[in-house]
């Protein structure tokens, strides 16, 4: 129970910092995520490398370090893969959103192809994608409460507690979140995990190297990608991917609106690589519980970092990590059920009936915030995922609007309306229905050879999206002549 | 395509061709399995050639 009241006490100074902080600077999602701060100072290099930390990377990563083995890996890759492309990509975005006036992620798509209708199809998307997201959320807060609570509270009644909690935070820190709350979640979480990362692997095993050598002669080939399943094939897919979905998001596109200029994109690129260093640390965790606390199978694999915290620590300590832990999912938690809620509010109803003053759109957007709860709730209940398979659905969805932007800013014009339309959709339709039905490659087409059989559906999604895409661009075209002005080019 | 570009394509192909060429734990690097270390290192080297192709990078020259 002290580790309990310790995650309590936690959670209680985060509500009352975002109170206290209200008249101090306020944060939005952009300015909480990739590149809204700059540098300069040791305290923002703590907050930049804490940032990296979500129940995703926390829970997450170590579940996934103690379920999976080296797959895992792929969590490290991705994110340098996407700040490569940010060199380019970033600018040449900025500059047309800054001459357009752009705020939203679906404003440049509504400029891009001058239809308002797209816009919403993007928004939409957008809402869809952040489900899982905010799922992965709420499954962490319940795995934290009912873990530090030593299974007293059982999980269900834990993830319902988190989830008001969570709704009553976006709620009590009005349509913002504050800063202060971010920074204490950011320092909190670095420590504890760079403090575990290291300590666990030199108390069970004496150093890093044993702990490995231990690891691949207790299970030969876990440290490893396996020649099925979660092959090369599928690790190199994932990551392409999570890259191209890396921006795409509706916070991380919006962030890049708010940046002065363009070259501080470039500059960003070169340093945040190095940020993902510290997501070793989390690993190294994870991989001391895989013998030291053995047994957790499947979506269990999750609970794997706090089990090895409990055996390890005395109760307070166990409440210390557990109340960094709920503070990477009520941080990231509340900026995402606000996001949701306000796209729903702004971009989709509004955009139906332009006649909603902004009062009206302000209101709507609160009441919408229990609702999206709910909805996260029920799926969090329906599903035995993974922390890390959630995230991976989500960016199967976000990244079906990639193909549409990359192509709508070459010279050409490689993309109308209803192209991009129909290629969202047809890329959207197909990971619901994997998703849905459960569906595997190999399920499906079992003469595939290997390497294609593992690749990550959301890669199939991508490229049936393609297909659609250029398909219905040149049917319309010899039907109508395409409006809008002529595209921008991409310099570099 | 200027040389600076193709420096971009370096650490994707590093970091993915990786997946193949650097599958194995052995030899231990720093304590760590091979294919842990070789990913840890397209990171930091992520960042080297972005620096670079930011010093190449005529668009960053002119006013500081």
């Amino acid at each position: 129970m002290t580790a309990l009241l310790v995650v309590v006490a936690t959670v209680l100074v985060a509500v009352a910092l975002a109170l206290r902080a209200r008249r101090g600077r306020d944060m939005d999602l952009e300015q909480w995520s990739v590149g809204g701060r700059g540098f300069g100072s040791v305290f923002v290099f703590l907050l930049m490398a804490g940032e990296i930390y979500t129940t995703f990377t926390f829970l997450g990563g170590s579940g996934w370090a103690y379920g999976k083995g080296g797959p895992a890996f792929y969590i490290l890759c991705y994110g340098s893969i996407a700040f490569v492309m940010s060199y380019w990509l970033l600018p040449t975005l900025w500059r047309y959103a800054k001459r357009k006036g752009l705020l939203s992620q679906a404003d440049f798509f509504t400029a891009k192809f001058d239809s308002p209708g797209l816009g919403v199809l993007v928004s939409l998307v957008g809402v869809v994608a952040l489900v899982p997201y905010l799922v992965l959320q709420l499954k962490g807060l319940g795995i934290i409460v009912s873990e530090t609570s030593g299974g007293r509270i059982p999980y269900a009644a834990a993830i319902i507690a988190g989830t008001v909690v969570l709704a009553a935070y976006v709620t009590i820190s009005g349509v913002r979140g504050s800063a202060w709350t971010a920074a204490l979640k950011d320092v909190l979480i670095l420590v504890v995990v760079v403090f575990l990362g290291i300590y666990l692997p030199l108390h069970y095993f004496g150093g890093f190297g044993p702990m490995f050598h231990a690891i691949d002669a207790a299970k030969p080939g876990f440290l490893t990608l396996p020649a099925k399943g979660m092959s090369p094939s599928w690790f190199v897919s994932t990551v392409l991917l999570s890259a191209f979905g890396f921006y795409m998001w509706p916070h991380s596109f919006g962030a890049v609106y708010t940046a002065r200029d363009e070259r501080v994109f470039r500059r960003n690129a070169i340093v945040l690589p190095l940020y993902q260093l510290i997501l070793v640390f989390v690993f190294f965790a994870g991989f001391a519980a895989v013998l030291v606390v053995p047994g957790l199978t499947g979506s269990d694999g999750d609970l794997s970092l706090l089990r090895i915290t409990a055996k390890t620590f005395d109760p307070w300590f166990v409440g210390v990590v557990g109340g960094a832990g709920v503070l990477t999912a009520l941080v990231p938690g509340s900026l995402i059920l606000m996001t949701a809620a306000t796209m729903l509010a702004k971009n989709i109803y509004r955009v139906a009936r332009p006649a909603t003053t902004d009062r009206q759109t302000a209101v709507l957007a609160k009441i919408l915030v229990p609702v999206v709860a709910l909805v996260a709730l029920y799926f969090t209940f329906n599903g035995g995922d993974t922390i890390v398979s959630l995230l991976l659905m989500g960016y199967s969805l976000v990244t079906q609007l990639f193909p549409a932007m990359i192509l709508s800013l070459c010279r050409r014009r490689l993309v109308n309306t209803a192209g991009a339309a129909a290629g969202i959709v047809v890329g959207v339709a197909v990971v619901a229905a994997f998703t849905i039905s459960g569906a595997t490659l190999t399920g499906l087409a079992p003469w595939l050879p290997q390497p294609l059989k593992d690749l990550n559906t959301g890669v199939v999604a991508l490229v049936a999206n393609l297909v659609v895409l250029g398909l219905v661009t040149m049917i319309t075209r010899r039907h109508r002549a395409v409006r809008g002005a002529p595209s921008e080019s991409v310099a570099a | 395509m200027r040389p600076r570009h193709l420096l971009g394509v370096l650490p994707v192909l590093g970091m993915l061709g990786g997946a193949w060429l650097a599958d194995r734990t052995e030899p231990y690097v720093l304590g760590l399995p091979f294919i842990l270390f070789w990913m840890l290192a397209w990171v930091v080297l992520t960042s080297v050639v972005l620096a670079v192709i930011y010093k190449l990078d005529p668009a960053n020259r002119s006013g500081e």
